[in-house]
């Protein structure tokens, strides 16, 4: 009775709040609805452990609850003192692992096949998706496009109702194709994990992990950074819009094209001005940089350096150089950008941070001052 | 001996003053002291719960900073695991086990004090890794939760290195009381008690302290290997050395998963002596469940990657763990069964302590079920690390253990004190703590399934309604302590004289010499050893 009772409190309470509010229009009670095979077989498999799991709890429940008001003291019941003797005494013990190993069966067989086909690497796949996770951003490789996006939350204005769950680059994928993700991180763990297309992997520094999708349904799918990760571990959101074929291949091939523009900008040996590089260094701070420094270039006291005034952004060129194309000897945190950014951007970033947020160094960092400090 | 036994004479009472503690070797007022330590640290880790529960009442960010937030989650699991259900746990055999099985003390005193002392040093060091973020310059707080995951604990500060000291300290203590416990066990039961006529509270802690002592060193040396790598240029968990991240899980979950069973089998322990009290009738199945419960020992020891499912094993890897993490079912469905039927033509009261045993029963049933679904590897890979899992494990353990242990105090307060506690304020605090138990943990299932994420400080607006209800059960389970504070007091300092045998049905099925005892016991029991028909 005790557990009945608390259980029908705690229902009740639910569903008293859910008729009480007009706003649970969207509420869900269960898994997202799938829109790929696989995560359709897992939500299928996650229907049948539920349904197996309420009907157990309903005979646990019936049971205590017959014999709490059946056997009570209260009622005049005398304990049977040789029940415990008796062959259902002597022989449970063996009925009971009989039982219950046959229910581990079911569960575990009905398991196997997506087990199996999440295992499954041997079909051609027809897009690959490298995703690093990094403190805390995503950044998504088409392994055979050469196309590269960085995926960073959206603030609360931008972001609206979807604060949390939306970014600036969603990771576009076409539908009705199969999908491979390669799974890595280049800081510290991570799990990619989009509940409707995609189940999760960890990413970890050092490992290639490997999931596959394909999904079946235009639209926007949202998820979260899903293994701690640090400070800002909440806020590292996924967003993948699925889209159509030809959609997708436009999309592509814009996507070539601007790189291919951006890489002959930076390629080319004009003289950029201060105005040019501040405004472009910008937009790469705010895209690379501002998890961790801020946008206001202070930092967290403590845990990530300021900018603003900081040694280093005041300090001689070539270390602030040095340690935006390379990293950090001294705290792991800090990335190597080198790979990442082309010369212009490095150029323009390093411009800004030796010049906003009143550090008036004055100093202008040009591409070809970056080429010649490529080795 | 007939000389040491001559001095015994001279000192029969307790010694005076500060002495009486620091010094003591006697197992009743070092259990005395585990049972303090345990209800200060539920307190404190309790005051953490409440600020998490306060920052996520909420979206935003309110109360406490990103980096403080997931400090706190990770000194809340570490507090109630290691300062408040073990110590807890551990004063409890500490006070019943040589009155059970008719020994004069336990087999080791003086390192039974020592095992106590280091628990308060390890505390200290715990929360000073908490409170060394405020010093300028220590670096980055402890954020990783309880798991230290490499290579984010790395990266974080000086808390850290103190964590990891903290650890070692509380492994050492484990490890010596589990030794005491064993051993105690082992060579100091009375003439006519053989092993399979031990109280089933015996049984599961001789279970518990051979875990304790298989797989404390792993984690130690886990840590102490996570030590090198942060200050001793080491790589043993860094890839770029050549190292392994995924190697720290292995050995973290080889201690983590048996200490799920660490924490739970001394609450079964208590299960099997209150629900045979309480039903008037001995325990259905005594012989299946001590060798269930031996099951449960091995199969506990070789399941722990099924906390790492995400981790990328291999397709054999993954279906061995998934179907030895469904095959623990066996021996918990065992249990349940066994204590469902030892009330089944009882003569039922619904004290207190029954009241836990009932609950009990039916949570920790619910959190077994949903741990079946966990264990199944491709729905897990939907489920793992979401608030779905904080439900399940919160279901598992606060039922599991933490109420196994409310049951056991209200059981045995009587005879610790001497005085009957309030049976209307016992039953008040029984529906108050499950109820808003429930209200807390039981949408969490929800929000998992919605996909909200574990350990994060701040959540998307459709996560709203569930963390609202979460926030309020939980300020309301928390409250209720206060009342099971008050009742402890209260009863300690006075109340009803209780009987040297308080409840009816105690002792029914059960030869435990805890109840030939007055109550309270005097300070020197069975001083030789009791004969046992």
């Amino acid at each position: 009775m005790s557990k009945s009772k608390s259980f029908l409190a705690t229902l009740s309470a639910f569903l008293l709040t859910l008729i009480a509010s007009p706003a649970y229009a969207d509420y869900v009670f269960n898994l997202p609805e799938p829109v790929a095979p696989l995560t359709s077989q897992i939500y299928d498999l996650h229907m049948l452990t539920t349904k197996i799991a309420t009907i157990i709890m309903v005979i646990v429940i019936g049971i205590v609850t017959y014999t709490i008001l059946k056997f009570r003291k209260s009622n005049g019941s005398e304990a049977d003192q040789n029940f415990h003797k008796g062959a259902f005494g002597t022989w449970s013990w063996i009925l009971v692992p009989v039982i219950v190993l046959g229910i581990d069966l079911t569960i575990a067989g009905s398991a196997t096949d997506a087990l199996k086909q999440i295992e499954d690497y041997s079909q051609k796949n027809d897009v690959t998706v490298k995703v690093t996770g990094s403190q805390w951003k995503w950044t998504y490789e088409y392994m055979d496009d050469d196309v590269r996006i960085v995926s960073n939350m959206l603030s609360k204005e931008e972001a609206g109702d979807n604060y949390l769950r939306a970014v600036d680059n969603p990771l576009v994928l076409p539908v009705n194709k199969r999908i491979r993700f390669l799974h890595t991180a280049s800081d510290v763990l991570h799990a990619w994990w989009v509940p409707q297309i995609v189940y999760k992997k960890d990413s970890i520094p050092g490992y290639i992990n490997e999931t596959w999708t394909k999904i079946e349904k235009e639209g926007t799918y949202r998820g979260q950074c899903a293994e701690i990760c640090g400070t800002g571990h909440a806020f590292m959101p996924i967003v993948v819009e699925a889209v159509s074929e030809d959609k997708y291949n436009a999309w592509m091939a814009e996507k070539k094209s601007a790189m291919a523009a951006a890489s002959a900008e930076a390629a080319s040996d004009k003289t950029w001005t201060m105005d040019e590089l501040m405004s472009r260094g910008e937009k790469v701070y705010n895209t690379n940089c501002i998890a961790c420094h801020q946008v206001t270039g202070e930092g967290v006291p403590g845990v990530f350096p300021a900018l603003k005034g900081g040694k280093i952004a005041t300090g001689p060129v070539a270390g602030h150089m040095d340690i935006v194309m390379n990293g950090s000897s001294k705290n792991p945190v800090m990335a190597a950008w080198a790979g990442a950014l082309n010369d212009l951007e490095l150029a323009a970033l390093i411009t800004y941070e030796r010049n906003a947020w009143g550090n008036n160094t004055g100093d202008v960092v040009q591409p070809s001052d970056i080429k010649s400090a490529r080795k | 001996m007939s000389a040491v036994i001559h001095e015994d004479h001279h000192h029969d009472g307790p010694p005076a003053g500060f002495k009486r503690w620091l010094y003591s070797t006697n197992h009743k007022d070092i259990g005395t002291m585990y049972l303090i330590f345990a209800l200060v640290m539920l307190f404190i880790g309790g005051g953490m719960a409440m600020i998490i529960r306060a920052e996520l009442f909420m979206p935003g960010i309110q109360i406490v900073n990103p980096d403080l937030y997931n400090n706190l989650l990770t000194d809340h699991a570490l507090i109630m695991i290691f300062g408040m259900v073990m110590p807890a746990a551990a004063g409890m055999a500490n006070w019943m086990i040589p009155m059970m099985i008719g020994a004069p003390d336990m087999a080791l005193p003086r390192m039974n004090n020592m095992s106590f002392w280091l628990l308060p040093a390890a505390a200290i060091l715990l929360l000073s890794s908490l409170l060394v973020q405020f010093i300028p310059g220590t670096g980055v707080p402890i954020n990783t939760g309880w798991t230290l995951y490499p290579p984010l604990s790395v990266q974080t500060g000086m808390g850290m290195d103190l964590l990891i000291f903290s650890v070692h300290l509380l492994g050492i203590s484990s490890i010596m009381a589990s030794i005491n416990i064993v051993t105690t066990i082992l060579n100091m039961r009375a003439p006519g008690m053989p092993f399979m006529k031990m109280p089933l509270f015996v049984w599961a802690w001789l279970f518990t302290g051979l875990l304790l002592i298989i797989v404390m060193p792993v984690l130690a040396g886990g840590v102490t290997m996570l030590l090198f790598d942060r200050h001793f240029g080491t790589s043993f968990f860094d890839a770029a050395g050549g190292g392994d991240p995924v190697l720290f899980q292995h050995l973290f979950w080889f201690f983590g998963h048996p200490e799920v069973y660490v924490l739970l089998l001394p609450s079964i322990g208590v299960l099997g002596l209150v629900i045979p009290t309480f039903s008037r009738k001995p325990l259905f199945g005594y012989k299946p469940l001590v060798f269930f419960m031996g099951f449960l020992f091995a199969l506990g020891l070789v399941v722990w990657a099924h906390h790492q499912y995400t981790i990328g094993m291999s397709l054999g890897a993954t279906t061995y763990f998934m179907i030895g993490t469904i095959l623990i079912s066996i021996p918990i469905g065992l249990m349940l069964f066994n204590f469902i039927f030892t009330m089944w033509r009882g003569s039922l009261t619904f004290e207190t302590p029954m009241l836990f045993g009932i609950a009990i029963i039916l949570m920790f049933a619910f959190a077994g079920v949903t741990g079946v679904m966990l264990a199944v590897v491709p729905a897990d890979l939907q489920y793992h690390d979401s608030y779905f899992v904080v439900a399940h494990f919160h279901y598992a353990l606060i039922p599991g253990a933490v109420f196994g242990l409310y049951a056991g105090v209200f059981y045995w307060l009587p005879k610790w004190t001497g005085h009957m506690y309030n049976e209307k304020q016992g039953k008040i605090f029984f529906w108050w703590t499950t109820l808003s138990f429930n209200l807390t943990f039981f949408p969490q299932h929800f929000s998992g399934l919605a996909g909200m994420p574990r350990r994060i400080v701040d959540y998307n607006i459709q996560y709203i309604e569930f963390n609202q209800i979460s926030s309020i059960g939980g300020f309301l389970f928390g409250l209720s302590h206060l009342l099971f504070l008050y009742i402890i007091i209260k009863t300690v300092k006075g109340g009803e004289k209780a009987a040297d045998k308080p409840w009816e049905g105690a002792q029914i099925g059960t030869p435990g010499l805890e109840w030939t005892l007055p109550s309270p016991p005097p300070f020197h029991s069975f001083t030789t050893p009791p004969q046992i028909k």
